[in-house]
């Protein structure tokens, strides 16, 4: 039992890599160029924000919570990155920075309040939506040449998204898994009753959790603007969304403090492969592109319950 | 007063209301306070419908709740106008047609929920992207506009007030029967206050998640028809507002994000407030983005201000 219990637990650990690998085989059968360095730089494209975006949602949802506003905090901060950041980098700098100090307070008043993160953070998205919109009122602006030329890196052998996905992938497993106060991060989420008698702090963790989000979400800012080159205060509507879905496809579960950092970031590399402008070349018309994205959720999460069954039966 | 506001949070949601529409009237000294209210009465009604069906989701309890709602108004709007096609007597079947399109996905979320034991909010967001592709693919280029009868009937006002929104209060007023004096609205209660207790006392849970879903769904069907007789034309975009919208109106009413305490009358009151706030902010003449900030500034403020659930 103990044995099979043990394939069961392997098996949902690898289901995120394998639905990446299942997702990569079919465009590798139906275009087998797509398959190459340029191909890969191409429908990667927009990997990098959408990988940093799911791990800025990753942290919120370890703590038990979601944050509906982070699609609107990443076109606020390309906003502010496309204007602001190039005509005078420190007031730039500070307005981030302020970014960030807003949802570390966030992450204080839903737990001070015990207010359900679901309606502040919605809120919230209105706000980063207004703010957005007074700092670049109509699509324009210019990134930051560094920004630019940043994304624009091209390495050997391996192409760039791949080798930012697995730095950040890096990062978040070795912050969120190996330290000790990443436990305690965690189990904000798992037991915050027990967390407390052990005498941790829940409003600091909470804080601290909602802190990285916000940082995150400012890089995720940074990494989209740099390959759009200009800004758009609609630009990251589709991350909230995008960020919840990544999360679970990459393992996670909206309570228990149980997420996967590695598991997020292949969850987003899967959602942009299938959301990639490559599928149009592909016979897969554009109308029907973002049904991929709701059939490859549900076929994972299809999987998984099939996995979890067969582990209750034996 | 205080004893009076104690237990009916909803009152805090008509009094905001009262008080957006005073500092509007005030602005503009008076003119168009009528115009201001029958407008506010039209839209708010669109919110409240939808707004009625994601109460009963949200009250089953922690993580139900409906996020196909826009997709779901887009595509049976699509529906709604292509049956109709113009013509006046077909007005009740295109009617049947969004609201059978509508109970349809609401059966498909509780099945995905139910087979994939998945939580409601990731469901509903995968059916969502599913049934959005295909009001894209069925409804792009859809010109069919609203029978004259009917576009007429949903704009028709008396004395300045909209049929339309005397037709919600009733329906409101009915909802609120429903959830506080029948079993299946005390099972939906039952449910989000304990879910295993709601088992164990003998409830078919599952059934009545089941129609509870589907309830949000034929609902949001419905409000994607009168939504396209309104605006003269059925859209993919047309029911994105509601996404949001829907939840706030619920939540600024006094219905515990937690479940199992629902207010009917809170919908409408928090339905008046948002659209009176945009026609406020609109009256001030400030820009779209003051306006997005104020409107998000203010939900976070009621709520924080309304308090959560006390810590157990």
């Amino acid at each position: 039992m103990t044995q099979a219990n043990k394939a069961g637990r392997i098996l949902r650990t690898l289901l995120p890599t394998l639905s990446l690998a299942l997702v990569m085989a079919g465009i590798a059968y139906l275009n087998p160029r797509a398959i190459s360095y340029f191909g890969f730089t191409l429908m990667l494209n927009l990997a990098v924000p959408i990988a940093l975006a799911t791990m800025a949602q990753m942290f919120v949802i370890a703590g038990n919570d979601l944050d509906l506003s982070i699609g609107p905090f990443v076109g606020f901060v390309c906003c502010v990155a496309a204007t602001l950041l190039r005509t005078s980098p420190a007031l730039g700098s500070l307005v981030l920075l302020g970014g960030v100090g807003v949802y570390v307070a966030l992450g204080a008043l839903i737990h001070l309040r015990n207010l359900p993160s679901i309606v502040v953070t919605l809120g919230m998205s209105f706000v980063w939506q207004g703010m957005a919109i007074l700092v670049l009122p109509a699509p324009g602006g210019r990134a930051p040449d560094w920004l630019q030329a940043l994304m624009r890196i091209k390495p050997p052998l391996v192409p760039f998204p791949v080798v930012a996905a697995v730095l950040i992938a890096f990062c978040g497993y070795v912050g969120l898994m190996r330290t000790s106060y990443g436990a305690v991060l965690r189990g904000a989420g798992g037991n915050p009753a027990a967390l407390r008698r052990a005498g941790w702090s829940l409003l600091r963790v909470k804080m601290t959790l909602f802190g990285l989000c916000g940082a995150l979400g400012v890089l995720a800012g940074l990494a989209l603007v740099g390959i759009t080159t200009s800004g758009d205060a609609n630009i990251g509507n589709g991350y909230t969304l995008l960020s919840i879905a990544g999360v679970i496809l990459g393992g996670g579960e909206f309570v228990g403090g149980r997420v996967s950092p590695t598991g997020a970031v292949i969850g987003a590399l899967t959602l942009a492969m299938a959301a990639s402008p490559l599928l149009t070349f592909m016979r897969i018309p554009p109308d029907w592109q973002v049904a991929a994205n709701g059939v490859i959720l549900i076929t994972v999460l299809a999987a998984r319950v099939l996995i979890s069954r067969r582990r209750e039966a034996m | 007063m205080r004893r009076l506001l104690a237990g009916r949070p909803w009152v805090w949601s008509f009094a905001a209301a009262a008080a957006v529409w005073l500092a509007a009237i005030g602005y503009t000294g008076g003119t168009g306070a009528g115009g201001m209210l029958t407008a506010a009465l039209s839209l708010a009604a669109f919110t409240v419908i939808v707004g009625i069906g994601q109460m009963f989701v949200i009250t089953l309890g922690p993580g139900n709740v409906d996020l196909s709602l826009p997709a779901n108004i887009g595509l049976s709007s699509a529906i709604a106008m292509t049956v109709m096609n113009g013509s006046d007597s077909r007005v009740a079947l295109g009617l049947l047609a969004a609201v059978a399109a509508g109970l349809g996905v609401g059966l498909a979320n509780y099945g995905l929920i139910r087979a994939l034991r998945i939580p409601p909010i990731i469901a509903t967001l995968s059916a969502s992207f599913i049934i959005q592709s295909i009001d894209i693919s069925y409804g792009r280029g859809l010109q069919i506009k609203p029978p004259d009868g009917f576009a007429r009937v949903v704009g028709w006002q008396f004395a300045g007030v909209p049929l339309l929104a005397v037709g919600t209060v009733a329906f409101a007023a009915l909802a609120a029967v429903v959830l506080h004096r029948t079993v299946f609205g005390r099972s939906v209660l039952a449910i989000g206050q304990n879910m295993r207790a709601a088992h164990l006392a003998g409830l078919r849970v599952e059934r009545v998640r089941l129609a509870t879903y589907a309830l949000c769904g034929g609902l949001g069907g419905l409000d994607g028809a009168l939504l396209a007789g309104y605006f003269r034309g059925a859209n993919v975009d047309l029911g994105n507002e509601y996404l949001l919208s829907s939840i706030a109106v619920v939540v600024i009413g006094g219905t515990s994000v937690a479940g199992g305490r629902a207010n009917v009358a809170g919908v409408w009151g928090g339905a008046l407030f948002l659209v009176l706030l945009l026609t406020m902010l609109n009256t001030f003449g400030v820009s779209a983005g003051v306006r997005l900030l104020l409107t998000g500034l203010i939900i976070v403020g009621v709520v924080t201000a309304a308090g959560g659930p006390k810590a157990a």
